[in-house]
């Protein structure tokens, strides 16, 4: 099947001052080498620890950042070589639900105002027919009509992401990103949003790219889960797959400090030594390989490839 | 309530004063931790964890909050008649905690070593040489690598797992019998979580004291805590040893928030995930009876004019229910 966002070989690299004097310059590398696709009607989770590019992923699809290097094509349209025309289109149809339903709204707009602003924008509606557009799209993420003339400090967490859902759908997108969508909510409440997210799928045959830091949420909502690890992409395969048969040392580790939800004898995981490092000061051969228990002679030497080694199993590492 | 707890709290009431009315923020929370166990406690936003650790080391903001309600007794004194200048040496020294955030709970124009030291100088008469051996040690114990390096360094220098640690070190300089937990690890990666979790175990181990963990993760409850609360709206609405509360819960809000949590085992598609209704409740508008009932599927009649009482279901398993 065609693929609906196929990205190539994607780069950020973001200037950084090394020391104080003389301008030394250094580089930060968020995304280095990412390459994926996603098919239509699909679920691509993007999961990694904080630093590990996932979100600069996210705004460079967007084009919300311009990229170093790589393709991003959307169906037929490349993205980084599209003209205005073709990016009022893409607009449309890329939306991005963003963490903090906070600071995603404004506050001095009415929830109409915000729901609506994109049909204004893109010409879909105005007037009465906007009203009523903007209230089905608030039934359809189960907010109310009633809530039109409210603002968003009158919300809870949950009802916010909820409006920010409904102003990503009022355009009609194709692929929706969502970035850290329920990181931010209580428990009881991600469920409700989680949910909401299916069903939405079910409805309008959405794509999803679900970024996320909780391998339990991505897993649980995916179809296909990409790790990533300061700026590349380690493993990726189908999630249930990635949950019965982890490859990647990282993905291990990742899935063994997850706290299972059931009491179990005590200190029986895999525990990675060592803090995530910096993508300015990227280690010589794999990246991984100074927290690595799996180690051997080769990993600080050579570099590994992403590579399939069973149908539709990828992973970059020497082991296999 | 045993007489062989190290800390005793009994029917605390912790209200805020606010133009918009009373907020009960704590109301009626009975516990008690007993020496070198994890007590963990759990709850959504605006339950009252935190207000209920903070009660105890009496750092509620006054105004607009006050403790209305309740005794607090620790190792045999009542911590809510001490003078200021007596609790004050209880905290830090017999009681520590720590908090969620570090960088915000770390001074970034001082280096950690002066920030370990002044605590231990604030508590005893130690010169400032011995001081500053003893916050190396504190690093060192920590598992901080190169401390005589790390001691000389500021805050921002430190990576979050790294900020913790100096935190639990500081926290801990002092040998306290009680140590306060407040989400240690919810801002910390979770690889990083690992490694703190696995170090708080340790030491809580080596040093012989009791734990008061805090946390929104029953997962984290589930690998650290010897016994559990659950809050909902100011109250205890479930207590029980770990693995009753997981294998067993009586609380219809306990189960619901365990069937809420996604879990890894199970496939996409395979389970939708049990979503407790409506909102985290607004402490301003509470009903009457039972306060989970507007969102409780099992609610029947009588939930909603008497609140309940916090009932002994099993020996040693309470839960605030009518039905369980």
């Amino acid at each position: 099947m065609e693929p609906l966002l196929v990205v190539k070989d994607l780069k950020k690299y973001f200037p950084v001052k090394k020391g104080i004097f003389f301008g030394e310059r250094a580089e930060l590398r968020a995304v280095d080498g990412v390459s994926f696709e996603i098919r239509r009607g699909e679920t691509m989770g993007l999961v990694g620890e904080s630093g590990c590019g996932k979100s600069t992923t996210a705004r460079l699809i967007l084009r919300l950042l311009e990229p170093t290097a790589g393709e991003v094509y959307f169906g037929k349209t490349a993205v980084f070589t599209a003209n205005k025309e073709e990016m009022r289109q893409l607009r449309r149809k890329l939306q991005i639900v963003f963490q903090d339903p906070y600071s995603s709204l404004d506050p001095r707009m009415s929830v109409e105002e915000i729901v609506g602003e994109g049909l204004t924008i893109h010409r879909l509606a105005k007037g009465k027919e906007k009203s009523e557009r903007v209230a089905e799209l608030l039934e359809m993420v189960g907010l109310g009509r009633e809530h039109l003339g409210r603002y968003p400090h009158e919300f809870s967490g949950g009802q916010r992401q909820r409006i920010g859902i409904a102003r990503a759908l009022a355009v009609g997108p194709e692929l929706l990103i969502a970035d850290e969508p329920v990181s931010a909510l209580d428990v009881s409440i991600q469920a409700q949003v989680i949910n909401l997210f299916e069903d939405l799928q079910k409805e309008l045959g959405l794509t999803y790219l679900f970024i996320a830091h909780d391998l339990r949420v991505v897993k649980h909502i995916s179809d296909r889960v990409a790790v990533m690890y300061l700026g590349q992409i380690v493993e990726l395969t189908e999630s249930d797959e990635l949950y019965r048969n982890p490859l990647h040392p990282y993905t291990q580790a990742l899935m063994s400090a997850i706290p299972a939800a059931d009491p179990r004898p005590k200190g029986r995981r895999m525990v990675l030594e060592g803090d995530p490092l910096s993508p300015i000061h990227i280690p010589s051969g794999c990246r991984f390989h100074p927290r690595c228990p799996k180690r051997f002679d080769r990993c600080d030497k050579e570099e590994p490839v992403l590579r399939e080694v069973s149908a539709g199993h990828w992973v970059s590492c020497h082991l296999y | 309530m045993r007489n062989d707890s190290l800390l005793t709290v009994e029917g605390l009431q912790t209200h805020f004063f606010t133009e918009e009315g009373v907020v009960r923020a704590v109301d009626g929370v009975t516990l008690s931790v007993r020496p070198g166990e994890t007590l963990g406690l759990v709850g959504e936003s605006g339950c009252g964890k935190t207000v209920t650790a903070l009660s105890i080391l009496r750092l509620i903001p006054d105004p607009p909050g006050r403790i209305v309600g309740g005794t607090i007794s620790f190792d045999g004194r009542d911590l809510l008649r001490l003078p200021e200048e007596e609790i004050r040496k209880i905290r830090g020294s017999s009681i520590s905690m720590i908090f969620q955030e570090p960088m915000t709970s770390l001074n970034p124009v001082f280096t950690v070593g002066e920030q370990v030291a002044e605590g231990i100088r604030h508590h005893q008469k130690v010169s400032r040489r011995e001081a500053w051996d003893r916050a190396i040690e504190g690093l060192r114990r920590v598992k901080i690598a190169d401390p005589v390096r790390r001691v000389r360094e500021y805050p921002h220098q430190l990576s979050g797992g790294m900020r913790q640690r100096v935190m639990i070190a500081m926290a801990l300089a002092l040998g306290p019998r009680l140590l306060i937990a407040d989400e240690p690890t919810t801002a910390l990666d979770v690889t990083i979580q690992a490694q703190i979790l696995e170090l708080l175990l340790g030491l809580q181990e080596e040093m012989k004291m009791a734990v008061m963990l805090i946390t929104h993760d029953l997962g984290v409850i589930a690998e650290t805590a010897d016994r559990v609360l659950v809050m909902y709206a100011g109250r205890v609405v479930e207590e029980a040893v770990v693995k009753d509360l997981f294998d067993n819960p009586l609380h219809p809000y306990t189960q619901g928030l365990l069937e809420s949590l996604p879990r890894l085992e199970a496939g996409k598609g395979g389970r939708r995930l049990t979503a407790i209704p409506g909102l985290v409740p607004n402490l301003l508008e509470l009903p009457v009876g039972c306060k989970f009932a507007p969102r409780c599927s099992k609610a029947v009649g009588e939930c909603w004019p008497t609140e309940p009482e916090l009932r002994e279901i099993r020996p040693g398993h309470w839960a605030r229910c009518i039905l369980a």
